[in-house]
Parts: structure tokens; sequence; C-alpha cells
């Protein structure tokens, strides 16, 4: 079996650099390689991780440890907007959102990252200047990826050219699904190069995958190709994000580390609008994965709606009692 | 496992229920003194004293068995079974209303964690009267003949591992069957079996079809060896099961015994690991290990023993033990300090004999009665750890290297109550399945309950099936 579980395992010395998918390289080196490396891998019975989501999710935060999960959410959240309808205007007044999200309360933590489509993202660097706020942009044909490879990169260098420093693209479950898995790595190393010091994030849209098996193996293919982050979803295609899919992907990014020392990131998008369901992601990072994702670094929401009831939450515990609707911005 | 995301307390409020300084002997459906010398019963958690208990004695058992002649005889027996069923439909929506109430006493008495009492034991003892309420007008289809009838008195010895569930096992196929019941709780656990007593009469059920004695094993054998009880149902464990045993032998009674386990849960190399793993822990500290059937044998492949324990020391690590009262405690306090004693005694054993005892850093309360989740490896099949049954939050772990080897070393116990089998393989399991002596065979799960599913032992296990359609022969006489 080809996992490592145990960090300590691995002797500090032996440690591959980060970015390598070492001691895996060989697992590329051909279709039939790769196919059978990532059908090796353990499987996934789905009613046993749906019950372990679903125990987790029973968990009680209050006080404390509510205050401390909400300020944290807040700081991982790519705030995203992802329209047709999408202007500067639009992008700006998110932009300013996203530096002060409750303008009562300057205590309020900055989000981690816009998320805008590329053209845009030109508008989001401007507007974000000097903040710290990282600007990311979806790419690769998003959200379909029904383009040529050519297409697809251009898309990226655009991406990029215009200031994205994190960039959200699509694999190509066409290709995934139907057992092209070479070449969906090699279009994701491609990518990869193309993004420059840009961060890759790389998109599974696991509700076109389906299974939490393929949830796992996409994540695997992701990660030999050097995502430095792997997402769930587009938040376009229903379901999108969920917790037993979270999980499955978490178990992923820490076997990986633990047989390659390399930390990936994990950002679960779609469907997550409120804080309960923000806390219970939170509490699957803590006990999946530990304190070592609980970052913005690490663990991202892809949200638009999430926001605000965060906010909300936040005013609730600092007030004693529930404001409205009107009492956050409606972006 | 982490400093940074703390969970602060989550407490479950005790002050939903009373608990009452003294509770009596429920009888034909009154409260009355006992007159045996009184018991005290505790909090395992911090060694509070929770109340007094009346004690049984012949006499009073007695009485109760009278009670439950008259009300076979007068009121239950001839009842139409529709109406039989109105009441165990009544007293299964009274359970869930007061779900919270029986929680939580349920934890404070036997020390389990809040999230079990309320997430399994509670709702699985309501589904388990609604489940029986709806066959008691059905048994002419239940396989036992155009007309099965009851036996008549059934005196019931229930454990303290699930007091209410328990009771729940016992009482409902009794009652929807026409039988009436005299139930003695367990010694250390007596609280939710008399707030059942308070149940009953909410739901105006008629007086004497159940009694609830307490006391302890002297009043257990007074129940089980009256002269006018018809039926002998108890659960515990193998040594008692085996003095009712000889007491029943030569009499008319009918008897079934739910005893003890030493289960074995097979993980094989193409299993999906993390279910596996989360399977392995709800099979062992579920209930801190107070579980008959729980999966004490740990047999793993030896191609992945390693991956295997080294994400289940992980997966232990995040194990939260402490208050069983707060929402986020996923393991309580064990039940008595003779049970304690008895764990910790075969947990040096296990030492002593050469296995590798493992244990997470955990603080453990100063009070009360507590014990680490601990996993023994290099077990081997001489080893009293693998063969004793320890009823405590201690895995022994083994290894196998052929599906023959597992069957072997799966079978080689004296027991044979459950078993869990887990690989990706669907034509393993059924063929493993086949071939593994245990009541109950778990799939790629383990510890799952259900009143619609028979339960029961092979073996020194004990005899008799309880749930689904099976459990109900132990309450009936087949007709031809």
């Amino acid at each position: 079996m080809t996992h490592v579980l145990d960090p300590g395992t691995l002797e500090a010395g032996t440690r591959p650099a980060p970015g390598s998918g070492a001691p895996f390289d060989d697992v590329t080196r051909s279709d039939a390689a790769l196919r059978a490396f990532l059908h090796g891998l353990p499987g996934v019975d789905q009613v046993g991780a749906e019950q372990r989501a679903a125990t987790l999710g029973t968990r009680s935060i209050k006080t404390t440890a509510k205050a401390w999960a909400i300020d944290t959410a807040i700081s991982m959240v790519d705030l995203t907007t992802l329209e047709g309808a999408d202007t500067p205007g639009k992008v700006r007044s998110l932009a300013a959102k996203a530096r002060r999200p409750d303008p009562t309360d300057p205590a309020a933590p900055a989000v981690a990252a816009v998320c805008v489509y590329g053209d845009l993202a030109g508008v989001a660097v401007e507007a974000l200047e000097g903040t710290g706020i990282h600007v990311a942009a979806v790419a690769t044909a998003f959200p379909s990826g029904r383009a040529s490879r050519e297409v697809k990169l251009a898309d990226v260098r655009d991406a990029v050219g215009n200031g994205a420093d994190e960039i959200d693209m699509v694999i190509d479950r066409g290709a995934f699904l139907s057992g092209r898995y070479l070449e969906v790595f090699e279009e994701i190393v491609a990518v990869k190069e193309a993004c420059g010091t840009a961060h890759l994030k790389v998109i599974l849209e696991t509700g076109e995958l389906v299974t939490l098996d393929n949830a796992r193996r996409a994540s695997w293919l992701a990660m030999l190709a050097g995502a430095d982050f792997i997402k769930t979803s587009t938040g376009k295609v229903s379901p999108a994000a969920t917790l037993p899919v979270c999980l499955v992907m978490l178990e992923a990014v820490r076997d990986f580390r633990a047989a390659t020392g390399t930390q990936v990131g994990v950002k679960p998008a779609g469907g997550i609008r409120t804080t309960k369901d923000a806390v219970k992601h939170l509490v699957m990072v803590n006990e999946t994965v530990g304190a070592d994702w609980l970052s913005p670094d690490w663990f991202r929401f892809g949200a638009s709606s999430l926001l605000n009831d965060l906010l909300l939450q936040r005013q609730k515990l600092r007030t004693g009692h529930y404001s409205g609707p009107d009492h956050v911005s409606v972006d | 496992m982490t400093s940074l995301f703390e969970y602060a307390p989550a407490p479950e409020s005790r002050s939903i229920v009373d608990v009452a300084p003294s509770y009596g002997l429920f009888v034909d459906g009154e409260f009355v003194d006992g007159s045996g010398e009184p018991m005290k019963t505790v909090n395992p958690a911090t060694e509070e004293v929770l109340s007094e208990i009346a004690v049984g004695t012949e006499a009073d058992v007695d009485r109760a068995v009278k009670a439950a002649r008259r009300a076979f005889t007068r009121v239950w027996g001839p009842m139409r079974p529709a109406d039989r069923g109105k009441y165990l439909f009544r007293i299964a929506r009274i359970l869930q209303e007061r779900a919270r109430e029986f929680a939580v006493l349920e934890s404070l008495d036997n020390g389990k964690p809040i999230r079990e009492s309320r997430d399994v034991d509670v709702p699985l003892a309501a589904a388990h009267f609604f489940y029986h309420a709806g066959w008691a007008d059905k048994l002419a289809h239940a396989g036992l003949g155009p007309d099965p009838r009851p036996h008549g008195v059934a005196g019931q010895v229930i454990p303290w591992n699930f007091p209410l569930l328990m009771l729940a096992w016992k009482v409902a196929p009794a009652l929807a069957t026409g039988n009436t019941v005299v139930l003695k709780p367990a010694e250390t656990t007596p609280l939710t079996a008399l707030l059942f007593a308070e149940v009953c009469r909410q739901a105006d059920l008629p007086p004497g079809v159940v009694n609830i004695v307490t006391g302890a094993g002297d009043t257990g054998r007074a129940v089980v060896e009256h002269e006018d009880v018809d039926k002998v149902a108890f659960t515990g464990s193998t040594e008692v099961g085996r003095s009712i045993a000889r007491a029943v032998a030569g009499t008319r009674k009918v008897l079934t015994l739910e005893l003890g386990g030493k289960a074995a849960n097979i993980v094989f190399d193409d299993a999906p690991i993390d279910q596996a793993v989360e399977g392995i822990v709800r099979g062992i500290f579920f209930n801190q290990g107070h579980v008959c059937c729980a999966g004490s044998r740990l047999l793993v492949q030896e191609s992945v023993h390693d991956e295997v324990i080294a994400s289940l020391q992980r997966r232990i690590g995040t194990l939260r033990v402490g208050d069983p009262l707060d929402k986020n405690t996923d393991i309580g306090a064990i039940n008595s300090a003779e049970q304690l004693a008895r764990i910790r005694e075969l947990s040096d054993i296990g030492e002593a004999e050469g296995a590798h005892r493992w244990q997470p850093v955990c603080e453990l309360p100063d009070r009360g009665f507590w014990f680490p989740p601990t996993v023994f490896t290099d077990v081997s099949p001489a080893h009293r750890i693998a063969r004793d049954e320890v009823f405590g939050p201690v895995l022994s772990v083994l290894t196998f290297r052929t599906p023959d080897e597992a069957v072997a070393k799966a079978n080689n116990t004296t027991y044979g109550l459950s078993a869990g089998i887990w690989t990706e393989k669907g034509s393993r399991i059924l063929a493993i399945a086949d071939r593994l002596r245990a009541g109950v065979v778990w799939a790629n799960t383990f510890n799952q309950f259900d009143p619609t599913s028979p339960f029961g032992g092979y073996k020194q296990s004990g005899y008799g099936r309880e749930g689904g359609r099976h459990g109900l022969a132990a309450y009936l006489k087949e007709s031809s």
C-alpha cells in the first residue's frame, strides 16, 4: 500500500523538497502506472464517510470557541463573484467589503482573497493594493473546462498578467471520467507552469465526479501534479461542497503530506452559506488534519453569502442579540 | 490534538431531570418501600451519590410476581392485541417527548457520554417500542402458527451498560406479545428504569403489567427462581448466565440469555482504511467498551498492520475523554469502581504477558472512575486479553496473513456474539460472514443496531434472539 500515515516515519533527511511529488515520481511515468496508482489507493466507504461527517457535525461549539471559529472562518473566506453580469464597479464594492467586512467593527478580520473572473483581476488588484488580500482568478475555461489546452493556458496567462496571485483552475472532468488520468495530470502540470509564482488551486468539481472514490483519486492526481490547493467545486454545479467530500479531501492532503512532506491546502466552495456550516468544516479540519491546516494559508471557504452570516453571528456574540440583514452590507 | 481550536465546555443542563432523594419499588402500578436495606446509586463521573434505592427481597419479588400474574390473567392477556399496541405506541411517544430527560439521567447514572445517550440509547429505546407496538396485532403472521400465545409472567434481569435500552429490548417484545413483566435493573444503574415506571403510569398502563424491582444479585436471583415466573430473560455476564441456566434447568421456565462476547473485527488489506479506523474506534470505544458485542479483538492483515495502527493511534488522539454531560465528550466514565478494577487488572496482565500497551496522552478527572482508551499490539491468541472479555476501552490487536487464518482466529473464542468484516470486495464479505460463528456480522460497519434486526449469540454468548421477528419467538408459545 502506498501510503504512509505518520509524518514521523519519514526521516527528516530524506524528506523531499516541498513542491516535489517524490516519492511518487514514478507513478506518473505512464497512463497505466498512474491508473494503477490511483486505483490502488484505499477505497472510501460512502456510508462510513457520511456517518463520520455527520458525527463531527454534532460537535457543540459555544462561546469562546465559537468566537474564535467565526473570526477564523472570516479570515479564510475567498469572497467570490463569478457572474456574467460582473462589472468593475461590482468588483470594487466587493473589494471594499473584503478589506473591512463589518463597517461597524474595525476589529473584524479581513477576508483571505477576492475571487473573480480573469478579466476583472486587474480591477481587484488595484482596489486591494497594500492590503495583503489575495486576488484569485478562475481560469482554464471555467466552469466547464471545455476548451483546448492552448485556450486554457492563454486564459491562465491572461489572469496572471492582470495581477492575480492565485489561479483557480478546473480539471478536465471528461478526461478524468473516461480514465485518461495522465491527460488530466499533464494539463495541471502545464497550468502550474503557466501560473509562475501564482498559487494554483485545482477545482475537482466533485459534483460531477460523483463518487468519493473519485474525489480521493482526483485529489491525489492534483497533488501529484503540483496543486497548492485542492478545491471541491466551481459553485456552478450541484451538489457543490459537502462535508463527506471535504472529509475525503482532507484525508488526502493529510496522507500526501505524510508521504511526501508537502502540505497542500483545501478549499470547499459553493453551498456553504451559514456560520453553522463553516464551523462544521472547521471542526472537521481540526479533527482530521489538525491545527496545521487551521489558517487561511491552508484552508479557505469559497463563498459569497457566507460572509454576511458570519458577520451577523459575530455581532450577536458581541452585542448579545441578533440584528437583521440590514446590519450587514449587501454586495 | 491542538491548542489552536479549543472547544469551550458545552454541558447539557442536568436541571432538566429531577432525581428524587430516594426511590421505592414499582409494584402493581405504585411505588412501594422495599424490605431490604436500601442501596445508593452514584454518578461514576464524580462519585456523587445520586439517590437511595430500595432493595427488593424475596417477599417483595413475590408481591411483584403476583401483581404481574393478576395483570396477565385479568387485563393484559385478555386485552385486544390492537389495544396492547396502543399502549406501546403511547410509551414510545412519551419516551421521545421526554428524551432529553432520559438522556441526561442515563449519562448521570451510567457515566456514558450524553452524545451517545442522546443519539443512540434513547432513540433506539423508543424505536424498539414503536417496532413492537406494530407487531402486537400481527402476531399471527410472525411465523409461529395462526394463534401463538404468551407465556405469562416474564422475569427479566438486565445489565448496567445500556440501562434504558436493555429495558426496552426486554419489555417491548414481552408486552407486545401479551406477557407481563417483573424487571430487575442493574444494581449500579436503576434510575432510568424508575423513570420508565413513571412513563408507564403516564401512559395509563394497567397496574401490574410492568413491575420494577431494584436490588443486587439476590433480588435478581429471587426474580429468576420465583416459581410463578414462566419465562426468564437475562442479559449480562456469562458467569451469572450460567448460574441462571442451572437454576432454571428442570423447571417449565423458558430461558433466553444474552451474555458476553469477544468479537473479532477483521480488517483486510483492501479495506476502506479511513472508515475501517472509524469502525474500530466505534467498535471498541463506543460506550467505554462496555458493550457485549464490542469489537475487542482487532484482526488486521499483516500487510496493512502498521498503516492501520498508525492511523488508529492518530484517531484515538482526537477522542475527548471527560465529563459525560459535555456534548463534545466521546468517552465517559467507567461505570463502577469494581469494573474499573477489572479493566486495570486485565490490562496489567496483558502487559505482563508481553503485549505492548499504548495509550494516548490524556488528562483524566481526579474524581470518578476513568480509564483511557487503550490499544494492545503484539497480542498473541494465547494472551488473556485476547480471550477474556475486558468490557472496557481496551483493544487487542492480532494479525493474520490469509482469509483462512482470519476465520480460524476469529472463531477461536468461547464466545460468538458479533464480528466485523472490512473489505471493499463484496464476494469476500459473503464468503467470510458465512464461516464466522457469531450471531451478528457487520460488513464495513460496526455496532449498528436496529429493532428489526435479530441480535443474539453462539456458544457462551448465550441463546435466543432479541429484536426482529426472531425476537418474538422468545416470548410466544407456538401454535399449530
